[in-house]
């Protein structure tokens, strides 16, 4: 937002440097040139190709008076919100020829169809590494729950589709949607992120630490281990390093035993069973035991104790002793690994461009 | 006999100390406490502890403070009344007249909405995690959900939990059950391109799988563990409603068959 007047800013860093506009990354013109990536955009917003023009910052037409530049600057206020930074201003100061109410039709055009990009961006490899760098300065903030530790958080849609949703914040650590703290943020399209973007992008790094950040002093040893309450807290021994494709470690850690809240009244827990008692722990609930997610090798495991007269697949084939311990070995061997190569995802037809 | 309090404290001072202090900046969780209730000293027992210059900050909190004190020691028991009244409201909400004081409040959403998207703005409730002060800071209880949250304005950040208690909002709905809202099951649905992703549904199936337990555990005793979802005839797409846990089940074990197929037996 800084107004030097000698080197002027491109519509799209203008646009992302607005107020409220801070989740935005900015995308590479490389990426709206290739026409691959604007796909069916053209049917999706009015006066497409004006907007793109508006936001390559491609002059349709050379510079007029001076006078005329100084009430589009008005006009544009008007219509846009008194919100805008000087720079913005600047900015519309390079599209003169057009008639005001022509203009802001486009730039609101130009803006949903930036918008609609960017969500197609930030899901292709060097949007979602833009957008990494983002989350690791903490861009987006962290989340609210107090059991989440301050995890840092994604700007995420609910639809694809513009005009249903605004933004939301999705949290790692607990698999959870959070509406964002800042109003100004309440106003901004979630299908400019976009659904699948969260979730790919944790997917895409599996790496990223998101466990605890901020110290864990608000846990007291005597608080904690009242928490226990019977259940063992601690998993057990062979926890495997990852589980249905994510790393137990990554696998949400804001979740699970003595990380739910546990009504209480003078330190005494309030019974399942009290009409206001808890019916929610399900939601913050994660087995202690990773295991317990590999529904697969739980199935095999209740079938060889459970199931032997052979009404089902492994009844049929000839399940014989030495087979049904073959099967135990492997479901106490670890999973197996599955490499997460950031080189060959291949997302959204960003390798095209 | 408040002259010199007045000329000391704050230029738009009201008549009572209680009543700047509830009305000042960052305070907006705290409710008046009773005049009756602060004068009653088997409320306050053992507080003269925990509070430096105890009696000199009761009389401020209950504008009796007369003493020609300095600038520094005036400080400090405006700290200490500002503490005292603090531990004094922790106390104070658990009581009849407060319940119904913070209830009120409640009810005009004074302490903000539930951050959780599918909580759709449910009023939260302050609450602290400890009841000894200088442990950690204020939270907000969403019963909705029935977590914790911090709060988002830097100035209620710093407010010590212990002045409103960790038995406050379990209380408030056990005097007033009717207060709870109905409970829900929808939770959000991590997807890519419109597909579930494995890890988060099999933690979802888990997670469905333990409330089942629970709603069978108290079905056993003769409760009802209900959900808006029950009540609604739920259209059959949705993956996420309860009549749906079987079909899910035998989803599960139709997996399990094809990956049992992957290991080649």
């Amino acid at each position: 937002m800084s107004s030097s007047e000698g080197a002027p800013e491109s519509w799209i860093s203008s646009f992302c440097s607005l107020m409220g506009h801070e989740f935005f990354a900015e995308v590479s013109e490389d990426f709206i040139e290739d026409d691959f990536n604007l796909t069916g955009l053209q049917s999706q917003v009015p006066m497409y190709k004006e907007a793109l023009e508006m936001i390559l910052d491609v002059e349709p037409e050379e510079d007029e008076d001076e006078e005329e530049d100084e009430e589009e600057e008005e006009d544009d206020d008007e219509i846009l919100g008194d919100e805008k930074p000087p720079g913005y201003r600047r900015a519309g100061d390079r599209r003169h020829a057009r008639v005001a109410s022509d203009l802001s039709v486009i730039e609101s055009s130009a803006e949903l169809l930036y918008g609609l990009i960017h969500q197609r961006y930030i899901t292709s490899r060097p949007g979602i590494q833009q957008m990494l760098e983002k989350y690791e300065m903490q861009h987006f903030g962290v989340c609210p729950r107090v059991y989440c530790n301050g995890c840092k958080v994604l700007p995420v849609g609910r639809s694809d589709t513009p005009g249903q949703e605004t933004v939301k914040l999705f949290c790692p650590s607990c698999q959870d949607l959070y509406t964002p703290p800042n109003s100004r943020f309440h106003s901004v399209d979630g299908a400019f992120f976009g659904t699948t973007f969260g979730c790919l992008f944790f997917m895409t790094f599996p790496d990223l630490d998101i466990g605890p950040r901020l110290d864990n002093s608000f846990v007291s040893p005597r608080s904690s281990s009242v928490n226990n309450q019977g259940l063992a807290n601690v998993p057990p021994a062979h926890q495997p390093a990852e589980i249905n494709g994510m790393r137990t470690a990554n696998f949400c850690p804001g979740l699970g035993p003595g990380k739910i809240y546990e009504s209480r009244i003078y330190g005494f827990r309030v019974s399942e069973r009290s009409r206001t008692g808890p019916r929610m722990k399900w939601l913050r609930m994660r087995p202690t035991d990773v295991g317990e997610l590999d529904e697969m090798a739980r199935y095999e495991a209740t079938h060889r104790e459970g199931n032997n007269d052979g009404d089902t697949e492994m009844g049929a084939a000839p399940a014989g002793g030495a087979q049904n311990a073959a099967i135990a070995r492997r479901k106490k061997a670890p999973m197996r690994r599955r490499r997460y190569n950031p080189d060959q995802m291949s997302i959204n037809g960003a390798e095209a461009g | 006999m408040m002259e010199d309090f007045n000329s000391e404290t704050d230029s738009d001072y009201t008549s009572y100390w209680r009543d700047w202090f509830i009305s000042s900046r960052g305070n907006e969780y705290f409710c008046e406490i009773d005049e009756e209730y602060l004068t009653d000293r088997f409320n306050l027992t053992g507080l003269n502890t925990e509070v430096a210059y105890y009696q000199y900050a009761l009389d401020l909190v209950t504008d009796v403070f007369d003493l020609d004190a300095d600038d520094d020691l005036r400080e400090q028991i405006e700290k200490s009344a500002r503490h005292l009244y603090g531990l004094i409201h922790a106390r104070y909400i658990v009581t009849t007249r407060g319940l119904a004081k913070m209830v009120d409040k409640y009810k005009k959403g004074d302490f903000g909405k539930c951050p959780r998207v599918m909580c759709e703005g449910q009023p939260l409730l302050p609450m602290g995690q400890h009841d000894i002060a200088n442990m950690s800071t204020v939270r907000l209880y969403c019963a909705k959900c029935e977590d914790l949250y911090n709060p988002k304005s830097s100035r209620h950040a710093s407010i010590d939990g212990a002045y409103f208690g960790a038995s406050f909002p379990s209380m408030l709905f056990q005097v007033y059950p009717g207060l709870a809202p109905e409970k829900s099951i929808t939770r959000y649905e991590p997807r890519i391109y419109g597909f579930r992703v494995h890890a988060a549904a099999a933690l979802a199936r888990w997670q469905d799988q333990y409330r089942e337990d629970m709603k069978a555990r108290l079905r056993d005793v003769g409760m009802e563990a209900k959900y808006v979802e029950d009540e609604e005839v739920d259209d059959e797409e949705d993956d996420d409603d309860e009549d749906q846990i079987l079909d899910s089940k035998e989803r599960v074990v139709g997996d399990a068959v094809s990956g049992s197929m992957d290991l080649g037996i």
